[in-house]
């Protein structure tokens, strides 16, 4: 199924008027994701932006539920969400986790890894600004390569930590990748996951423009241009198959990837990087995508 | 039913009827999650049980599933009460009425799977109820009883009710079960419309999002209110379970010959039975002695004792537990409660058996001390060995 915008729904669950900054991809691509799952979910969300997203008490721009979580506890919560429906005999509600990178590919992954393990039945989504923004950009596990952030500040000498791949070594039934900057890929792939049982995960980069340091207005096109220049891969994961996705299809051929500068020159955060630098992040980049092509053709033959 | 305490506890549970366990194993408490597991995949109990990977998660998982209106257990000890302490504090916090049994035992290092209760008292600011156990017997009951005090309406704080490492986790003795419809009278089942936090896609709210400095201070104090409530409810659940087991009656604490005692020593948990034999060795040597059993530790029944034993001659305390640069816990908190100095004695810990001869010399010391006029603060670590 092809998700077009006709498909999305009207009704609106995550509402204006919240505490996100401006331009902020993770508010909007839970906006989009709501529409998707509709009113009969519960979602449960660890720090990060998104808690201090819905605003203060007693007001909340949520129209599911919303239970809120420690920080490394997102994928344990959603697993006694799960218990407690299957004895209650309630039927038909999505089990969501809505996690930043930091409580995922950091101080989460236990709990994440133990969930998936149990292939607890709840969607896990990852949205991912690549640093531990809700404190001030601070470096995480997923900040890429020469990102400049606090706690970096001449630039993360390490490479950012795969994590849609350490969930496929999981084996569990649906792994995916996304971006804010193309929300009917996302969609599909929500829509998608809805109607599999078991751990479905879903990685979301979502540019953040405090942090990545470009205004407000370019979230979109930053967005964009990760995926078109190859520095993020859109894909899907299902029963030991890859499979690309959107405008990542076709950019196995290095000659058809946007220059990776085009993407970098936009942001901030690698305005101190060096030539040398940069080569080394193509490198990364280059080294995922080759890695992408024999699994896509390791994965054809069976 | 011949049993140790931790199955005692697997039974009460079962009894209970607890909807979602989530565990994760732990010597000395491991017996109980493993009993459970038992009950679950037998059969016998209609619940879901999530094998966690650590604590952290049991909690997580536990007040996930509360907050969907299932009734939920976990058990812990030690390290892993310590390594769940983020969570228990979300549980007292939140208000969600979880339980969850403390098989009380030295925290590392060096390593030690021994008694002492530590653990447990390092919890005491968490929003939780917390209680002792004397015996299996005990443990049963206060199974039961937790939830109903944890689900009541005037309380809604989630309980944990410790167990002695080894001398009450490990140790077998006669335990009474009641009959399932007597529990079930006992305990109705949870009704989640009535929970603080109750998510449903049905009725939609926002659980835990920020909070300004112009509301947290209300917040805080519907708890302090619940737990003021709470003595009550704990009196009362001990009451009603005393009339459908004929077991006695005991809430806050037991008062054992306290009534004209010119000497009295407060303890908790499992040696409290050695205490007793030596408060019944003493008086028949005619020392009028006497024992308070501290059972619940929070709420702490600081007015209540004011009133039992405020004007007793010689109060002395023994506390399985240390708190550094201030003292044992519960010696340090009796003494804020009356307004007096006790004699306040350190014993037992890292497992170090305490018997009844321990006990009497105890007793003997404080009265001794009392007679030296030695009324100053005093603290003794009984039975250390010098030089070491």
């Amino acid at each position: 199924m092809v998700f077009t915008l006709k498909d999305l729904a009207v009704d609106e669950y995550f509402l204006p008027g919240n505490a996100a900054c401006p331009g902020c991809a993770a508010t909007l691509a839970l906006r989009i994701a709501l529409k998707v799952l509709g009113p009969r979910t519960i979602i449960t969300i660890p720090a990060c932006c998104c808690s201090v997203v819905q605003g203060y008490y007693p007001k909340s721009p949520s129209r599911v539920p919303i239970l809120n979580m420690a920080f490394a506890a997102a994928a344990a919560s959603a697993s006694g969400i799960v218990a407690a429906l299957a004895i209650k005999g309630k039927e038909n509600i999505n089990v969501v986790s809505w996690a930043g990178d930091g409580g995922t590919a950091d101080i989460g992954i236990q709990a994440l890894s133990g969930a998936a393990e149990r292939n607890e039945d709840f969607i896990y989504i990852c949205y991912d600004n690549e640093a531990y923004m809700n404190t001030g950009t601070q470096r995480s596990g997923a900040t890429p390569r020469g990102a400049v952030t606090t706690t970096t500040v001449t630039g993360k000498q390490e490479r950012k930590k795969n994590i849609p791949e350490i969930m496929i070594a999981h084996d569990i039934p649906y792994v995916a990748t996304a971006c804010t900057a193309y929300p009917l890929d996302f969609a599909e792939k929500l829509k998608k996951a809805m109607t599999i049982k078991g751990l479905r995960y879903i990685h979301l980069l979502s540019p953040c423009p405090p942090g990545w340091r470009f205004s407000a207005e370019k979230t979109v096109e930053v967005g964009r241009l990760a995926v078109t220049t190859g520095a993020w891969i859109l894909y899907e994961w299902m029963e030991g198959k890859y499979t690309l996705t959107g405008p990542s299809r076709g950019l196995t051929d290095i000659s058809r990837r946007k220059p990776l500068k085009e993407y970098l020159i936009m942001q901030g955060r690698f305005s101190k990087l060096s030539e040398e630098g940069a080569k080394k992040l193509q490198e990364d980049i280059d080294l995922q995508w080759k890695r992408f092509d024999r699994l896509l053709r390791n994965t054809s033959d069976t | 039913m011949i049993l140790t305490g931790n199955h005692a506890v697997a039974f009460g549970v079962r009894a209970a009827k607890a909807e979602v366990v989530a565990a994760y194993p732990i010597t000395p408490q491991t017996q109980i999650i493993e009993k459970v597991a038992d009950f679950v995949e037998r059969g016998e109990m209609n619940a879901r049980y999530i094998r966690v990977e650590s604590e952290h998660s049991a909690m997580a998982a536990c007040i996930s599933a509360e907050a969907c209106g299932a009734r939920s257990f976990t058990a812990t000890s030690s390290q892993g009460l310590a390594y769940m302490s983020e969570m228990v504090f979300w549980a007292g916090l939140g208000r969600f009425p979880v339980t969850m049994a403390v098989v009380t035992r030295t925290l590392a290092p060096p390593w030690s799977i021994w008694n002492e209760h530590t653990d447990i008292l390092a919890q005491r600011d968490s929003g939780w109820i917390i209680m002792m156990c004397e015996s299996a017997q005990e443990a049963y009951d206060t199974a039961i009883q937790a939830f109903r005090i944890a689900e009541d309406l005037r309380v809604l704080q989630p309980v944990m009710y410790g167990l002695d490492a080894i001398s009450l986790s490990h140790t077998a003795e006669n335990v009474n079960l009641l009959d399932q419809e007597v529990v079930d009278g006992y305990l109705p089942s949870l009704d989640p419309n009535k929970l603080p936090v109750y998510i449903d896609p049905d009725r939609p709210i926002t659980f835990g999002n920020l909070l300004g400095p112009d509301r947290m201070m209300e917040f805080r104090h519907l708890i302090k209110e619940a737990f003021e409530r709470a003595k009550a409810v704990i009196n009362e659940a001990a009451a009603d379970y005393s009339k459908i087991s004929g077991r006695p009656q005991i809430g806050l604490f037991e008062n054992y010959r306290c009534g004209d005692a010119e000497v009295v020593v407060l303890a908790t948990g499992a040696s409290s039975g050695d205490v007793k034999d030596a408060v019944d060795n003493l008086r028949s040597r005619g020392l009028r002695a006497g024992m308070i059993r501290l059972k619940t530790i929070r709420p702490f029944p600081g007015e209540e004792l004011r009133k039992a034993i405020g004007g007793v001659k010689v109060i002395a305390t023994v506390d399985r537990d240390y708190s550094f640069g201030f003292g044992g816990v519960l010696g340090r908190e009796l003494s804020a409660c009356l307004g007096r100095y006790v004699f306040r004695y350190i014993a037992g810990l890292g497992g170090r058996d305490l018997t009844v001869g321990d006990f009497e010399g105890i007793i003997n010391d404080a009265l001794q001390r009392s007679e030296e006029k030695r009324e100053r603060d005093e603290e003794v670590w009984w039975g250390l060995k010098e030089g070491e």
